[in-house]
Order: structure tokens, then C-alpha cells, then sequence
């Protein structure tokens, strides 16, 4: 319990994939503009790693022993293909939720997050519950950072900034901030 | 006569990408890999040499097969090619340059989703024919390369005091540890797309002064 506890709260705050590991920065920096939008792509993200959790750990243990030089390969297509198709079943199964995660959920599929987190669960020999907690921590650090710098991108809206630094440039160093403020995290275990 | 346009053509789909259309400065694609492993300047230069790599064959390969690819399927047969090229890079690292291929870890197969050659592919070369699909590939190409050498030296610099591990500043140098920390990645790409702007801007006002 006490392992898979500290997976999570690794995943989530120390080793954040946005922050830490500069993962999924492509949305991070494009859709962080409204904390709902923010909100919402980060809930898609939770939503997919979750199944690419699944995904890479059937793949590791059924198929990858036989064939390790199609491991890139077969992540990307069963990953991408299985997304499609949870997608359609959402569709039909639960309009609500579809209408929540919307366009975000086939447009996350090629984020490498998504890429990175079945690489990295692979590379640290996660099992599949491992892989589960693994999964639900990085996609909550993911939605925690889009939150955060959704919130703060509005709150810039209506300051009196130079016309220079507007757009990424501003972007990119709150984010460099953020991310300081959460190398803070580091020492939250070794303390304790 | 078709001759020289050709080649102007051919010249000006190359030279884009180096600075007027730059892939980091000015589209800002592919952000990934440059803040995440731009930390010493061998670091950046393999990567962007890996990108390069695999821009160069996926582009070559996508523009001789595009009118055979079917529409519908075109993205993920992209993303095959890509990925096998990557494969490729991948195990080719492993086996030349072990020191570099541990470092960069997972960031090697992550060149699969680099948004900038997922977008080159869509937008040029699955249209356009080889000899053009080859120039606008190595011009984006080494304009990334460039980009992400200018970071990892920066921060190698300012994080190190080192510049392809030889020390620059003698013994009296205190490191600025944070540039080669995550948040310095930020920092130093924020500062360096705010001189961009800046350098914009005062071009746009000269033009406009030499108008009037």
C-alpha cells in the first residue's frame, strides 16, 4: 500500500510530467488560456492514460517478449487505435461525458505524455496495478499544472503587461516559476 | 527557363525553416524534447541530429508514396514511418553512443510525437515531390538543430560554466545551478523567444520608418 502511495504522489507532484519532465508542454502552452478548457483536457488526459496503462501493460507481458524492436510501434498504434475506439463506445454509451472530454479526447492520443508514460512504466517494470496508480498520478499532475497556469494565464488577461512579453514568451516563464515551486516537492519524503 | 526557378524554389523551401519560418522560434513546435533535454549542448546536439535524422527519411519516404497512401489513413501511416525510423535511431544510438542513449532515455523514442515532423509530413511533404520534400525537410530539420544547440549552450554555460564539458570561466565561477534544472529550461527559452520578439518588433518599426 505504502508503495503504491508513494507512486502516486511521485508521479503527481515530484516528478510531475508537465513541470518535471516537460510532457504534453504542446498543450500545456496552447490550451491552458481558460481554466475550464484547462479543466477539461486534463480530465481527457486522466481518461487516456488510464487506458494506455492497460494498453502497454497487456502489451509487455503478451506480445513484446517475442518481438522488443516493435515495442515504439505497436505503443502508438494500440494506443491510437484503442483511444478511437473508447471514444466511439463514450459516444454511444454516455453523451454527457463525451460532451465533457470532446474534441480533447483524439487530439491527447498524440500527445507525447500519453507516449511517455507507457515508455516510462515499461522502463520502471510496473505491473498493471502499479501501472494504474502510475497512470491516475501523472494524468492528475498533468491537470494539476494545466489548472494552475490556466488560472494564472487569466488572471494576466487584465493586467497592464508590455506588448513585448505577451503570448509564450509569458507563457514560458510562469511556467518556469511554477515548475521552481515544485521542485519544493523534493524533500517532501526524504523529511518524512 | 523552368530551370532556375526550380532551383530558387528548391533554395527558399530549404532557407525557411532555418529563421523566417524556425520551428522552435517562431512556430513553436516540438517543445518536448527542447526544454527536456537541452540541459548540456552534446545532450541537444544528439537530439537534434536524431530529429534531423528521422525528418530527413520520414519526409523522403511519405513524398514518394503520396499518391499511393489513401486519404483516410494518411496520419497513421505517417506515424508508422515515422516511428519505424525511429526505431531505427533508437537502436543505432544504443550501439554507437551508449553515454548519450542513457541520457536522453525515453526522450529518443518520444521523437515519434514531436508535433514538428508529424507536421511537416502533413503539410508538405505528403504534398509536394521528393526533391523539394528533401530541402524543406533538412531546412526545418537544421533549423531545429540549431535551436536546441542554442538552448543546451546557454544553459550549459550558465548552468555549468561549461561548454562541451571544457570550463570556461576558471575556478572563481559559482555555478547557476537552476539553468540546467527543469525551471531553467522555462526560463532560458522564455528569455530567449522575448529577444526574438524584441528583434521582430525593431525590424518591423525600421520598415515602417523607411516607409514613410
Amino acid at each position: 500500500m505504502g508503495e503504491l502511495l508513494w507512486i502516486f504522489v511521485s508521479a503527481l507532484l515530484i516528478n510531475n510530467f508537465t513541470l518535471a519532465y516537460f510532457l504534453g508542454i504542446c498543450p500545456f502552452l496552447g490550451v491552458s488560456g481558460r481554466l475550464e478548457t484547462a479543466l477539461r483536457l486534463g480530465l481527457a488526459n486522466i481518461f487516456v492514460m488510464l487506458i494506455t496503462a492497460v494498453c502497454a501493460w497487456g502489451l509487455n507481458t503478451f506480445i513484446l517478449p517475442y518481438a522488443p524492436y516493435l515495442r515504439l510501434i505497436s505503443f502508438i498504434i494500440v494506443i491510437a487505435s484503442t483511444v478511437q475506439f473508447v471514444e466511439m463506445a463514450v459516444k454511444k454509451l454516455s453523451p454527457e461525458l463525451f460532451k465533457a472530454l470532446g474534441i480533447f479526447l483524439p487530439l491527447i492520443t498524440t500527445n507525447c505524455a500519453i507516449l511517455g508514460l507507457a515508455l516510462f512504466s515499461t522502463n520502471k517494470g510496473y505491473g498493471l496495478l502499479e501501472g494504474l496508480v502510475y497512470a491516475l498520478g501523472a494524468g492528475g499532475g498533468v491537470t494539476l499544472a494545466l489548472v494552475l497556469l490556466a488560472s494564472i494565464r487569466e488572471e494576466t488577461e487584465l493586467m497592464d503587461i508590455p506588448k513585448l512579453i505577451k503570448g509564450v514568451a509569458l507563457n514560458l516563464i510562469i511556467a518556469g516559476i511554477l515548475s521552481m515551486a515544485f521542485m519544493g516537492f523534493a524533500g517532501l519524503f526524504s523529511a518524512g | 527557363m523552368n530551370k532556375p526557378i526550380e532551383t530558387s524554389r528548391t533554395a527558399e523551401e530549404f532557407l525557411k525553416g532555418l529563421w523566417r519560418e524556425n520551428p522552435v522560434f517562431v512556430a513553436v513546435l516540438g517543445m518536448c524534447p527542447v526544454l527536456a533535454v537541452t540541459n548540456t549542448a552534446i545532450n541537444s546536439l544528439a537530439m537534434g541530429l536524431a530529429t534531423l535524422f528521422v525528418l530527413i527519411f520520414s519526409s523522403l519516404l511519405v513524398s514518394t508514396f503520396r499518391n499511393v497512401i489513401p486519404k483516410q489513413v494518411r496520419i497513421t501511416a505517417f506515424i508508422i514511418i515515422i516511428a519505424t525510423f525511429v526505431t531505427v535511431v533508437d537502436f543505432a544510438l544504443a550501439a554507437l553512443a551508449p553515454d548519450i542513449h542513457k541520457e536522453l532515455g525515453a526522450f529518443i523514442a518520444l521523437i515519434v510525437v514531436n508535433c514538428l515532423i508529424l507536421g511537416r509530413q502533413e503539410a508538405f511533404a505528403s504534398k509536394n515531390p521528393i526533391g523539394l520534400a528533401l530541402a524543406d525537410a533538412t531546412g526545418m530539420g537544421l533549423g531545429f538543430v540549431f535551436a536546441l544547440f542554442c538552448l543546451g549552450a546557454l544553459r550549459e554555460i550558465l548552468g555549468s560554466g561549461t561548454l562541451f564539458n571544457f570550463p570556461l570561466f576558471g575556478e572563481g565561477f559559482e555555478p547557476w545551478v537552476i539553468m540546467i534544472l527543469p525551471p531553467g529550461g522555462f526560463f532560458t527559452l522564455g528569455f530567449l523567444l522575448l529577444f526574438i520578439n524584441w528583434l521582430q518588433n525593431r525590424r518591423q518599426k525600421q520598415q515602417t520608418a523607411s516607409m514613410n
